[in-house]
């Protein structure tokens, strides 16, 4: 459905991107995700026909952007940073205007204005100036802007930005709803927000691909092997940490145990695997073997936020310090997205 | 077409729901209210002293009175339209809606031609106020109509003008201030060019001269409508339409 292919953009003697290619597949939701100025904007914007791009070609639904940007522009719906909108005008006048400029048929015009709005939550606002809406409101009606005419592909520019948690969770609800009706490419900062919404993920740093691969997939590459926190108890006398230490990684597959805590008579440690091994039912043995006493083990995963730190890091961090500084930016971002959820939840 | 009524429309909308519209409109009025009001007493007075002088030649409504009338419209318009044109391109781009309208499926020319036309209409709006003015003279004398309508067609062609190169300064600008003003000072110039032109024969100097908006309103005024000053206001009309579409264009590539 999008196929992206040795994308380059310029802009004067900056890179804003640098030979980028991938491809989605039809009703799939790809996730673009990427310290701030990596190019994922001017990516989209190529995406939407918005910018040439300077190298490369980029087809959507087999439409080039170049030679054909009117079937390009009327196969997808595109949720810019800022949701363009006319403070002027009422919701349902704005949206009856992106319609008509959509190419939507007069007879179904009304019809497609009030599923949108009911889609994307904005029937009790209507009526109302843009000017008036808060942000939340204005994000979807910017969201009913983009899928009004009903498009093939939606692209989606960090959709979830200024909402509430509330909101958020109903626009990633909304999002995983679209998807198989249509492809959908979203940009985000936010970590959880790819990996609960998101079956693909792209990467980019510094205008370049740096990994593309699904969620599932990404999570595990990266990982290697598993981790596992076991939490140990002894009857009687507790041995050393140390002792506990050095028999936990005698067990089959274990390559890296550390204390975590200590509490009460209790230990905790979180054992790391070598990649491919079988490590939970080893080091259950070996615990159980020494009589010990099992009291929790869990399985960590990593979490694509430090895979994502890894990945723009590992990539950068001897050509280029300055770079540092913006993953860590991000990584407050994808943070503040952790925060807000057991708020949700509560 | 469809899409250039739809661009219009939602235009002239924005132009009637913020009070732009009403204080152009009002101001127009006043303004132009105010000279008429003047012209027509000294026009009296003038007519009346020649009466008590004896003197019998007969009067030219249109030359004394209409004409300069005329002319006062052509050069309150050159300072009222940049304010009608600075909001058309820099309002969106600075908002971002541009976007929107970038992404649609429409064609720059038409995004252009509808801001033109919403403009447009703004702009005879406020003829048609002048038009009151003029329907009062109905009621005491019989003026010519034919030498009004070439002065209205010659008005609504120089309108059309400007408004091209208003839409153009704008769509080189997020900064409505700098649409305004450049503008402001392009119909500056373009207004004091004939004075170049008056005194000095050098080619340049006519050059100059014939850019002079208000020199190609004057035979409009005088009821004369020539084909050569239809084809320069049509001819800026559609230079700076094009040069506007390819600012529009240009924006792509350099974002």
């Amino acid at each position: 459905m999008i196929d992206v292919q040795n994308l380059s953009k310029r802009y004067g003697g900056f890179t804003a991107v640098d030979d980028i290619s991938f491809r989605v597949e039809p009703g799939r939701i790809v996730g673009f995700l990427g310290p701030n100025g990596a190019g994922k904007t001017t990516t989209m914007r190529v995406l939407t026909c918005f910018l040439p791009p300077s190298r490369g070609t980029v087809k959507i639904a087999g439409f080039d952007v170049l030679e054909t940007p009117m079937e390009v522009k009327r196969r997808v719906g595109y949720l810019p940073e800022t949701p363009p909108l006319y403070p002027d005008m009422a919701v349902e006048g704005y949206l009856r205007f992106v319609g008509e400029i959509k190419e939507v048929p007069k007879a179904e015009l009304e019809d497609r204005v009030e599923r949108a709005m009911k889609r994307c939550a904005v029937l009790d606002v209507r009526g109302k100036l843009i000017a008036k809406l808060s942000k939340g409101y204005r994000q979807r009606v910017g969201l009913a802007q983009a899928l009004l005419h009903d498009p093939e592909v939606l692209i989606l520019d960090e959709p979830t930005s200024g909402l509430d948690p509330k909101q958020i969770l109903e626009t990633r609800d909304l999002i995983r709803e679209l998807a198989g009706e249509h492809t959908i490419i979203l940009s985000t900062h936010i970590l959880p927000e790819v990996e609960q919404t998101c079956e693909e993920v792209v990467i980019i740093n510094k205008g370049k691909v740096v990994a593309t691969d699904s969620v599932e997939n990404l999570r595990n590459r990266l990982r290697g092997g598993e981790a596992a926190l076991v939490e140990i108890g002894f009857g009687g006398q507790t041995p050393t940490a140390d002792t506990v230490r050095a028999v936990l990684a005698g067990a089959h597959g274990a390559s890296n145990v550390v204390l975590r805590e200590q509490r009460g008579g209790r230990l905790l440690f979180e054992v790391e695997s070598a990649p491919n091994a079988n490590l939970r039912p080893a080091l259950a043995a070996t615990i159980v073997g020494n009589g010990w006493e099992l009291y929790e083990m869990k399985s960590l995963a990593y979490s694509l936020e430090e895979v994502f730190l890894q990945v723009t890091r590992g990539d950068s961090a001897e050509t280029d310090e300055a770079l540092l500084e913006a993953p860590a930016e991000d990584l407050d971002a994808g943070a503040e997205g952790d925060n807000t959820e057991p708020e949700v939840q509560a | 077409m469809r899409n250039i009524l739809t661009l219009a429309t939602k235009e002239l909308r924005s132009f009637f729901v913020s009070p732009i519209a009403y204080i152009l409109i009002a101001v127009f009025a006043l303004v132009f209210g105010i000279f008429f009001a003047v012209s027509v007493e000294n026009f009296i007075r003038f007519f009346l002293a020649r009466g008590q002088m004896g003197g019998n030649m007969p009067m030219d409504h249109h030359e004394m009175l209409l004409r300069p009338l005329l002319g006062t419209i052509s050069t309150i318009s050159l300072f009222l339209i940049p304010m009608i044109t600075m909001r058309l391109f820099a309002e969106e781009k600075r908002s971002g809606t541009i976007e929107l309208l970038l992404t649609s499926p429409i064609h720059d020319y038409e995004i252009v031609l509808g801001k033109w036309l919403a403009a447009m209409v703004l702009y005879g709006s406020l003829l048609v106020i002048s038009l009151f003015d003029f329907a009062i003279l109905l009621f005491m004398s019989t003026p010519e109509w034919k030498p009004i309508l070439a002065g209205y067609l010659g008005l609504l062609l120089q309108g059309g003008a400007m408004i091209s190169l208003g839409a153009f300064l704008s769509s080189t600008t997020r900064n409505q201030i700098v649409a305004v003003a450049v503008t402001f000072f392009a119909s500056l110039s373009l207004w004091v060019a004939e004075a170049v032109s008056v005194f000095n024969t050098a080619a340049w100097a006519r050059g100059v001269g014939y850019l002079s908006i208000l020199a190609h309103f004057e035979p409009f005024a005088r009821g004369l409508i020539q084909s050569k000053d239809v084809i320069f206001f049509v001819t800026f009309t559609f230079f700076w339409l094009f040069l506007t579409v390819r600012s529009l264009e240009s924006l792509r590539w350099r974002a």
